[in-house]
């Protein structure tokens, strides 16, 4: 491989809104190349957890080395760097972005530009990438190239009239896109004279080998024997392999140089050390300057999570031990929770993530979880001048200690149709939202841009978006900031007493709304007991919304025909099956299902 | 000599009432007729294993038996009496539903042997009958009563059921009174439940059922006004005058031996259950097919009888030690006279206490059960237990 001359690598990636057909084209790409045969890839080869097939997004990025025999008659090397689809994932989409030098923009003939399709374009402007579009699904009825890249100029600006029409799904027009990306991508700069510099981009944790790091070898080369050091977290190993990406293994090679992408491992224990957008030197021969756009990753949203079988909790960090092995962005930390017992407090690039990772524990570690509500990190400034970063609401200061309080926004960009735009407006004047502005893409399509609490999206607003749009709008949101804000703890207090499981924090105007909310809720997921059971919800010890559960009157099996007692008898089972999965908070029993269902509160 | 109930399911009804889910069908002439051979041939086959059996009571239940032609309920009876040994005082109960029912049916019913009626009123108030979906309006009723009566029956239950769509208080005391002033020896009041899978379960947003409150309300009418006028309340849905207590409703809950015939009948005969196939078609085939059963042949007797009486059926369950003092307690539970301690003693083996202490003394303070602290003493439901009694009763379940 050290032969490959840089003129003959193409590292790309491809971006797209979620379902215009970006995986589908990335599996188009390897089969056409002859690495596979469509037999032997499993559908989509790029997104390979269950979830991400399942969920129709690439959570993880995945890279494959590609041979593609060019119409000139020469060889070339394409590294295909498939990011992840989510605005969860912006920072490792930028890193990935980084590691490459041009981008197929794949849109939709019959949809058109969507949010994401803007953000992910821009990001990848932002990364001075080489951006070509195709137009795909050109096949469907409803398919208006004409009129799509036409948006594509107008709304992006870059050239579209020679974008290739595909069909990814139907396999048309492939081999034009093959060609597009020899002519209009840019092979990789760099000299392998240079002192090493490596940008890391993802990595995975390997039983057997430790981390596998995956690179783009930015100046310099990297082999085995190697020491490297990662400038950012301070490690240092000596690398044991170098190699490149087959369709779903790794192939070591002798040398990694200036323009490859590949992966390395070095023995390395924790991918903590690796962290993504690090730079990687050679410690013999270090670079002077780190590569930049490095960021430490943080974790925007928090909650609790418990075994619900309390005597799972050892089953479940380890659980979440191995998880974290392989997802840097993953934190946690033990907590209690008089209702919930013993679990733990973890942080999430966002909702997505959280879902995913509660998603993998319970499928592939086989536990049964009880969540509490998600809540974003604020920031408590108390009268002493102190400041905590707050993730758990049992943990708020008396309210007497605190001088202000502040919570994260974020700056949204919403697409939608413009008879939508009415219905969207309210959806965020809803939400706290501070509108910024409305630029029109075409007569009928406008992009909303809105300051947005992060808090109230990370509920239900993309299921209220879609459902007040009738699924016609997009949306992307990047972090902004931290603003002041009046915000309240929520308690809710069940037979009085308080389950910590269920506060929250709250803008305080939205405070009795959602209390009220959360008692008619659970006052139908709590059971009747023998004793009326109240369900108050309060603000600092004075209560704004109450529900009570009557006290059990009837519940009896009046006829039992003909002997029949192996149907009675289920519905005894039925009912103390239903009672074992209870927490017990006081005399009252809550069954797991309410601490979940007050996570999804309904939109009216 | 074992005492035995005899269950024998009818499946047709002139049509599906709204809160019904039982096994039933219109069903035609032909039908009806095929039906009643495939039943005297289960009888006939099955007859020889309960030789050591006495019949005590017999109950013929549907889908409304009523609704079959001139001669059937007798063919039934003649087979059982040719096959089986009959106790001479056995209670014979064939379920009738008005609109169904002819002076010369009744005169052959008793003819045939039959002493106990049991008519499905359900309620006096026409609106609630269309409610329900019924086929006969009260004065129908009325008139089969009277036909009954003047045919000679001497113990007749009425079906009702309160909780109605629509019912009001003063319609349901309506209701008792009109029913109370015929006197009839057993009454079975239900408190509607809706069912999944019934219309009235489809419908359940266009209805307008009683609340919870009014629910309990109808139902304290019910058993003070019936109380009043002699009628004790023995199971948690029955009350009769005196000596009139239904015999054959009574096994189910003491768990003595019966055999089911029929589609969709269960059975339990010597800690063995099981029940017939549902649908006519798996009835027949089950009856033609399983000619004898592959009983082990080092089986004892007891096995060797057992998996012949199941031969047709199917959801067999040999009951655990553990299943049976589950059924004990919840199955006896449902009579106001509760269990007996002594019972348990004596069936088991072991004092009650050593099985169910814990549950017992938690029930009893949440003011669900009351016992009598002597060793034969009985532990019985308290009137809000046998309100709640499926919570009760959950508790006796034991871990496995």
């Amino acid at each position: 491989m050290t032969q490959t001359e840089q003129s003959k690598i193409r590292n790309f990636c491809i971006v797209a809104h979620i379902d215009h057909g970006k995986s589908t084209l990335a599996d188009r790409i390897i089969e056409k190349t002859g690495l596979l045969t469509s037999r032997e890839m499993q559908a989509q080869v790029l997104d390979n957890m269950e979830l991400e097939r399942e969920r129709g997004i690439t959570i993880k990025a995945q890279t494959v080395r590609i041979i593609y025999q060019a119409k000139d008659g020469q060889e070339y090397i394409f590294n295909l760097i498939d990011t992840p689809g989510h605005v969860d994932f912006n920072y490792e989409v930028s890193r990935s972005l980084a590691a490459c030098d041009g981008a197929i923009l794949v849109v939709d003939a019959a949809q058109g530009i969507e949010a994401q399709t803007l953000a992910n374009v821009y990001l990848a402007l932002d990364h001075d990438l080489d951006v070509f579009p195709v137009i795909n699904k050109i096949d469907l009825p409803s398919a208006e190239p004409e009129r799509v890249k036409n948006e594509i100029e107008d709304v992006i600006g870059i050239e579209a009239q020679d974008a290739p029409l595909i069909s990814a799904k139907n396999g048309i027009g492939i081999e034009d896109v093959l060609e597009a990306v020899v002519e209009k991508i840019p092979a990789p700069q760099g000299s392998p004279d240079n002192p090493l510099q490596a940008l890391i981009f993802d990595s995975v944790y390997d039983a057997y080998k430790g981390v596998i790091v995956f690179c783009r070898i930015m100046e310099g080369r990297i082999r085995k024997g190697t020491n490297i050091r990662m400038m950012a977290t301070g490690a240092a190993a000596e690398v044991v392999e170098v190699g490149y990406f087959g369709p779903g293994q790794f192939i070591p090679c002798e040398e990694l140089s200036a323009g490859m992408v590949g992966y390395l491992t070095a023995s390395i224990k924790n991918v903590k050390d690796t962290a993504v957008g690090d730079t990687i030197t050679d410690v013999t021969r270090p670079c002077e300057q780190p590569l930049p756009g490095y960021k430490k990753v943080n974790s925007m949203v928090y909650c609790g999570m418990y075994p619900a079988d309390g005597a799972k909790y050892p089953d479940l960090r380890d659980a979440l031990e191995k998880l974290k092995l392989n997802d840097a962005s993953l934190n946690y930390e033990p907590e209690t929770s008089i209702a919930l017992g013993f679990g733990f407090r973890c942080g999430f690039l966002g909702l997505l993530h959280l879902e995913i990772i509660q998603e993998r524990l319970e499928r592939e570690y086989n536990l049964d979880l009880v969540t509490t509500a998600p809540g974003v990190i604020y920031r408590v400034h108390r009268t002493n001048g102190e400041m905590i970063e707050l993730t758990n609401p049992s943990n708020l200061p008396d309210p007497s200690e605190i001088d202000f309080m502040e919570e994260p926004v974020v700056a949204a960009e919403i697409m939608v149709t413009t008879e939508y735009i009415g219905s969207i407006m309210q959806l965020c004047q809803e939400r706290r939202g501070r509108y910024v502005s409305t630029e029109y893409i075409e007569a009928s399509r406008a992009l909303l841009k809105y300051e947005l609490p992060l808090n109230e999206i990370i509920y239900d607003f993309f299921d209220a978006l879609k459902s007040r749009s009738r699924g016609y709008a997009s949306f992307d949101y990047e972090m902004k900031g931290y603003e002041e804000s009046k915000l309240v703890k929520l308690d809710i207090l069940i037979n009085r007493e308080e389950v910590d499981a269920l506060s929250f924090i709250v803008h305080a105007d939205s405070a009795y709304e959602r209390g009220r909310r959360m008692c008619e809720k659970l006052k139908d997921e709590i059971p009747r007991h023998l004793f009326e059971i109240p369900i108050q919800a309060a603000v600092g010890g004075k209560i704004i919304a109450r529900e009570t559960v009557k006290a059990m009157r009837k519940d009896v099996l009046a006829k039992c025909y003909g002997g029949d007692i192996t149907r009675k008898k289920k519905l005894l089972e039925k009912q103390k099956e239903g009672k074992k999965r209870m927490r017990q908070v006081g005399n009252v029993e809550i069954p797991q299902s309410a601490f979940m269902s007050v996570l999804k509160l309904d939109e009216n | 000599m074992r005492d035995l109930s005899i269950y024998v399911h009818i499946p047709f009804c002139v049509r599906k009432c709204r809160y019904c889910d039982f096994l039933s069908f219109p069903g035609s002439d032909q039908e009806k007729e095929t039906y009643l051979e495939l039943l005297l041939t289960e009888i006939e086959k099955q007859a020889f294993l309960y030789k050591n059996h006495s019949v005590i009571s017999v109950f013929i239940g549907g889908g409304t038996p009523s609704i079959l032609e001139n001669g059937a309920i007798k063919r039934i009876l003649d087979k059982l009496n040719l096959h089986f040994t009959m106790d001479p005082k056995a209670e014979i109960t064939v379920e009738a539903n008005p609109g169904t029912l002819t002076g010369q049916k009744l005169s052959e019913y008793r003819q045939a042997g039959v002493n106990r009626l049991s008519i499905g009123l359900q309620s006096a108030d026409e609106k609630e009958l269309r409610t329900l979906g019924r086929i006969h309006d009260y004065r129908t009723f009325l008139h089969s009563y009277e036909m009954a009566r003047n045919e000679g029956f001497q113990n007749i239950n009425v079906d009702l059921i309160s909780a109605i769509p629509g019912q009001s208080i003063d319609s349901y005391r309506g209701t008792l009174e009109k029913i109370l002033a015929l006197a009839p020896e057993h009454i079975s009041a239900y408190s509607l439940i809706m069912e999944e899978g019934t219309w009235f379960y489809e419908h359940q947003q266009e209805l307008d059922f009683p609340s919870e409150e009014e629910d309990r309300q109808l139902y304290e009418i019910t058993g003070d006004m019936l109380l009043a006028s002699g009628y004790m309340r023995y199971e948690i849905s029955n009350y009769a005058k005196a000596g009139f207590e239904c015999l054959h409703n009574q096994v189910y809950w003491k768990r003595g031996d019966y055999a089911g015939f029929g589609t969709g009948a269960a059975s339990m005969v010597e800690e063995v259950r099981w029940s017939n196939p549902g649908t006519m078609e798996a009835y027949a085939s089950a009856l033609q097919k399983a000619e004898t059963a592959g009983a082990p042949l080092h089986a004892g007797e007891a096995d060797r009888l057992s998996a012949l009486r199941t031969r047709f059926g199917q959801n067999i369950q040999y009951l655990t030690r553990k299943e049976q003092m589950e059924e004990f307690m919840f199955l006896g539970l449902r009579l106001t006279a509760g269990i007996s301690r002594h019972d348990f003693l004596k069936k088991f083996g072991v004092p009650i206490e050593s099985v169910y202490g814990e549950t017992l003394v938690r029930l009893a303070k949440e003011g669900l059960l009351c016992e009598e602290k002597n060793m034969t003493g009985s532990i019985a439901l308290t009137p809000y237990g046998m309100d709640i009694s499926n919570y009760v009763m959950a508790q006796f379940l034991l871990e496995s």
